[in-house]
């Protein structure tokens, strides 16, 4: 019994990798986001702007799954990722069924008589919480859609957000300082290496081709970007500029789909916000990278959108073409002000 | 037909309960107060508790009284003596121990402070050991728990009102000293937002020292009760009676001084009702469990207060 | 922007040959540790029949002693895992060094009369207490470091609580007692004679330090470390921090299970007073002091701590004692040891919290201490996240 919300849309045509549908997102008394719309069609870049204040970093962090929404739901790649958690506490219920479900047939049976059956089936019940326990914990992919299927719903976590296909830098540089940036990267592409802990351990030969092709593969991200040759310096010694290009490397080692960019030219002089302009434009014709984008930079928004969706207070005012939303009046007002009078 | 027997023990439990919660809430206020102003986790204060249990007993034996005292007047004196030096001395322990273990680790990343702390912990548990041995050390009772008056046909000893009435004053105080002062006010908006209040000029240096002394004094103020209390005291006290008036502050809802009392009393019931259903051996465990519980299900207690947004 | 090249010929010399000689331990790093810890094990013996320290203990004593300490360089290396590599301040690590040695000597005494063999139960005592680990660390996370440190602390204390209680099943406060020895065709691993248990030990510090040093290049280790730095971004970049700090715990546990049960088999008696926090805290003091986050400055730590502890503060005691001076001569430095701990941490946390034998990148952060910034992204009240 799959909730009506967690059936994707239709998507006549329009070949939308994010579609976003009413996203709202309260925090107590407060309303940050609210009934927000978002279509992203493949391949394009779109611009998410507004004045200070106005939700885009909170509607940032629910599409890549840091925040729960209110209500509204966010299909990537056609599929429901993100919504209002459905009955979570039934989850509980699920968790302790099998080991109960046991525990009783082993008393009814340690009743008649059948005492080996029923301690087997006592430690099975042990067993069977424990097992149940840890795929809650872990939460591969099956058990969450077995929980959709019987109505539990669990909002995309931010890992699950990658694995998908989206990858995000932040507003506020959010490096692993004390590493180096190949290291960086090389966390980046955590989604990407089949390499597991056994392999670690017995230094498999998957082991050792898959971490010699992960640095290569991490020295062409970091060319990409313009980091050539700076390997092995550690994060925190980068200038500003450096540190946002390795931050979108990183981002981009998960081999998204999706790309958020959170105010990538936030502090650049000019020079520095050209060459990340041209970058954005690279990215999505080298590697067809679709592109979203949180930017104060008039000029960037301009130069590199395909289309603008504007908030003010949280909510939606304006979407469409740059041209159009520049000449949009309520956009004027509100980043200027009303006009007097 | 209500069971008069039951009604007695009940009774007599629920005084047993009060006076260890008031013990738990004093210690608590502490561990409240200092986790909601530097956001640490004061591993010592636990021990700073059973100082003060030590430093009663030094003092009661300087000036001479060691055993239960019937006169009223002298027994107030003493009384304010004892609660008044020791709590001077343990908040002045507690600045000491703030201004030169946790002070220099205030921007340091979150593992320094709370092994300075452990390590605190560690040193003053054997510099008491080192004073008074590791064997528990009969403390003066100086209100004699053979006092008793009835109540539902329990016998509750006068002393526990007596240590309830101290508690509550000295919460009231916090309360008042925390909400109407200037002082108070400087605690308050540094728990809240450091920079902010450093901007309107609030010395923080100060206030959190201040925030210490008092934490501190209290604890001394708990170690003393425990002392009168219950007449016996060990170097690792501190302890595990700290881990339970954490759990306390923890239950309440951390930063919240009401709450920490209020989470203090609850786990005085909820220890003296194990003892009372037989669980005495698992009581700290219980303890424990508890704690667990409230912070996977619950991590703001129950008067939960919305803390800084560190991560 | 780089300086200018000058001539250094010597320099020049060394940093050439450097990454070469890096390269080939690299390479070869399994058998450089294989062979370093055989060097070093058969050092040790050999050193000790040099006075004065040949005065202090006959040589089978001493080996007995290393075998000892050899089981906290385990334990050691084992919260490195957690607390050094994952940044999880774990305080009760020692109840999965109960939970291995109880494992052991369940399945392997008397007392119970069931006899497994000591081999295998290496093995099934290390996964026994790293299902304990993933138990006990399920809960804690969600939560920030000093709350783990806390509940840690009290999973710490129930453990052994637990064990205490349960006479039926352990025998409570008396403990286990006659639990089996190790058996290998042709060796006895006797109570007069250590070296059996020096060199078993041995080998499986080697064996661990090679897994943990291969764990700590993988990607697993990268995730703990990224966890470590800035846990939201590590999310955001795709770790699964929840399967990632479970490996943590459950790797860490794991160690700790192999100590415990080479601990019961050596002591062939395990009772809960051989677990409390004094054990939890020593370990995470040979730590600090020897340097977290560094393998093998940690088990340098925890093997100086160790001998300090066990023949060191005796001997001091021994020497001070006849020399009359006023207030030291007094002093049993065995019973205090706990307080030179206490002062040994503080101090170093002030002055040096990177330990004595330091990993360079710990030094960076410890020394460099800005907080990562980060707007408060969805962090609630009690600072759990999510």
């Amino acid at each position: 019994m799959t909730e009506a919300i967690l059936v994707p849309p239709e998507d006549p045509g329009k070949d939308l990798l994010l579609h976003a549908e009413r996203v709202t997102k309260r925090f107590g008394g407060l309303v940050a986001v609210r009934e927000v719309d978002l279509e992203i069609p493949r391949g394009s870049i779109v611009s998410l702007i507004g004045p200070n204040g106005a939700g885009k970093t909170t509607f940032f962090n629910v599409l890549a799954g840091i925040l729960d929404p209110t209500a509204g739901r966010i299909s990537f790649d056609g599929r429901v990722m993100i919504a209002r958690p459905i009955r979570p506490w039934l989850e509980p219920l699920v968790w302790v069924g099998p080991a109960v479900v046991l525990a009783l047939i082993g008393a009814i049976l340690g009743n008649t008589g059948q005492t080996s059956v029923a301690e087997v089936l006592g430690l099975a019940a042990i067993a069977g919480l424990i097992v149940m326990l840890l795929l809650a914990i872990v939460r591969p992919l099956p058990y969450t859609r077995f929980l959709t299927r019987i109505g539990i719903f669990k909002s995309a976590r931010p890992n699950d957000m990658v694995l998908a296909g989206v990858g995000r830098t932040f507003q506020n540089i959010r490096l692993f300082q004390n590493m180096t940036a190949m290291e960086n990267v090389l966390v980046g592409m955590h989604t990407r290496l089949r390499s597991r802990m056994f392999d670690a351990l017995f230094s498999t030969p998957r082991q050792a081709t898959e971490e010699a092709a992960a640095r290569q593969k991490a020295t062409e991200y970091l060319n990409l970007v313009g980091l050539p040759g700076r390997e092995e310096e550690t994060a925190r010694n980068l200038p500003y500029g450096d540190q946002r290009r390795l931050e979108v490397a990183r981002a981009l080692a998960s081999e998204p789909q999706l790309l958020l960019l959170d105010e990538p030219t936030a502090g650049m002089n000019p020079r520095e916000t050209a060459e990340m302009t041209e970058l954005i434009g690279r990215l999505r014709r080298e590697l067809n990278l679709t592109i979203l984008l949180i930017e104060h930079d008039m000029r960037v928004v301009m130069g590199v959108s395909d289309r603008i969706t504007v908030l003010d207070h949280g909510e939606r005012i304006a979407e469409g073409h740059p041209e159009d939303v520049r000449r949009n009046p309520k956009v004027i007002e509100a980043y200027l002000g009303a006009p007097a009078e | 037909m209500i069971d008069s027997h039951l009604v007695a023990t009940l009774t007599q439990q629920f005084f047993n309960a009060l006076t260890l919660g008031a013990i738990y809430a004093l210690v608590a206020l502490g561990y409240t107060m200092v986790y909601g102003i530097i956001e640490l986790i004061n591993f010592a204060h636990g021990d700073v508790f059973m100082v003060g249990a030590f430093v009663a007993l030094a003092f009661l034996s300087t000036i001479g009284f060691t055993r239960s005292i019937s006169d009223p007047l002298q027994l107030i004196l003493v009384l304010v003596g004892t609660f008044g030096v020791t709590m001077i001395v343990l908040g002045t322990i507690g600045v000491g121990i703030e201004r030169f273990a946790y002070r220099p680790l205030r921007n340091a990343p979150r593992l320094a402070p709370l092994i300075t702390a452990i390590g605190v912990s560690f040193i003053l548990q054997n510099v008491v050991q080192a004073w008074q041995g590791p064997s528990p050390v009969p403390t003066p009772q100086l209100l004699s728990p053979q006092v008793r008056f009835g109540l539902f046909g329990a016998d509750i000893a006068v002393l526990s009102i007596v240590i309830l009435g101290i508690t509550l004053a000295l919460m009231i105080a916090l309360q008042l000293f925390v909400g109407r002062t200037r002082l108070g006010r400087a605690m308050r908006s540094t728990a809240q937002d450091r920079e902010a209040a450093q901007l309107m000029g609030v010395d923080i240096n100060t206030t959190i020292a201040i925030t210490f002394f008092l934490g501190s004094a209290l604890a001394g103020a708990a170690g003393i009760v425990y002392g009168l209390y219950f007449g016996s005291i060990q170097f690792n006290l501190g302890f595990f009676s700290g881990l339970k008036a954490f759990t306390a502050a923890v239950l309440g809802g951390i930063g919240n001084t009401v709450g920490a009392a209020l989470g203090g009393f609850i786990i005085g019931f909820i220890e003296v009702g194990a003892v009372q259903v037989g669980l005495s051996r698992w009581s700290e465990a219980l303890v424990f469990a508890v704690l667990i519980i409230v912070l996977v299900f619950r991590p703001a207690g129950l008067l939960g207060q919305q803390l800084g947004e560190r991560a | 922007m780089s300086a200018p090249a000058r001539r250094r010929p010597g320099r020049d010399a060394i940093d050439r040959w450097t990454p070469a000689v890096r390269a080939f331990y690299e390479a070869h790093r399994s058998i450089s540790i294989f062979v370093g810890t055989a060097v070093v094990g058969a050092i040790l013996p050999i050193v000790v029949l040099i006075p004065p320290l040949s005065g202090f203990l006959p040589q089978t004593v001493w080996v007995d002693t290393f075998a000892g300490a050899g089981i906290f360089v385990l334990l050691a290396l084992g919260l490195n895992v957690v607390v050094g590599l994952a940044g999880l301040l774990d305080l009760g690590y020692a109840a999965f060094f109960a939970i291995g040695a109880y494992a052991y000597a369940l399945s392997a005494s008397s007392f119970t009369n069931v006899h497994i063999p000591f081999w295998p139960m290496l093995l099934i005592g290390a996964f026994v207490a790293a299902t304990f680990g993933v138990l006990l660390g399920a809960p804690t996370l969600r939560l920030r470091g000093d709350y783990l440190a806390i509940v840690t602390l009290g999973f710490g204390e129930i453990v052994p609580v637990v064990f205490t209680n349960s006479d039926e099943l352990t025998n409570g406060t008396n403990g286990i007692a006659g639990v089996d020895r190790p058996t290998l065709p042709g060796i006895v691993f006797g109570s007069s004679d250590p070296w059996p248990f020096y060199i078993v030990i041995l080998a499986i510090i080697a064996l661990v330090l090679i897994f943990l040093y291969r764990l700590q290049n993988s990607r697993l280790g990268r995730a703990w470390m990224a966890i470590r730095e800035d846990e939201l971004a590590a999310a955001s970049s795709g770790v699964n921090t929840v399967t990632t700090k479970l490996l943590a715990f459950a790797l860490g546990a794991s160690t700790a299970g192999f100590a415990g049960v080479f601990s019961a088999g050596r002591l062939v008696f395990v009772s809960p007073d051989q677990f409390g926090f004094t054990v939890s805290f020593t370990i995470l003091a040979m730590l600090v002091l020897g340097g977290m986050g560094n393998m093998w400055g940690v088990a340098l730590g925890a093997f100086t701590l160790f001998i300090v502890q066990s023949v060191f503060l005796k001997q001091l005691t021994n020497f001070v004692h006849p020399l009359g001076l006023p207030i030291i001569s007094n002093i049993d430095f065995v019973q205090y040891q706990f307080l030179l701990y206490g002062i040994a941490l503080v101090v170093m946390m002030l002055l040096r919290p990177e330990g004595f034998f330091p990993n360079v990148r710990r030094r960076r952060e410890l020394h460099q201490a800005a907080p990562s910034e980060g707007s408060p992204e969805g962090i609630d009240a009690a600072g759990a996240l999510q």
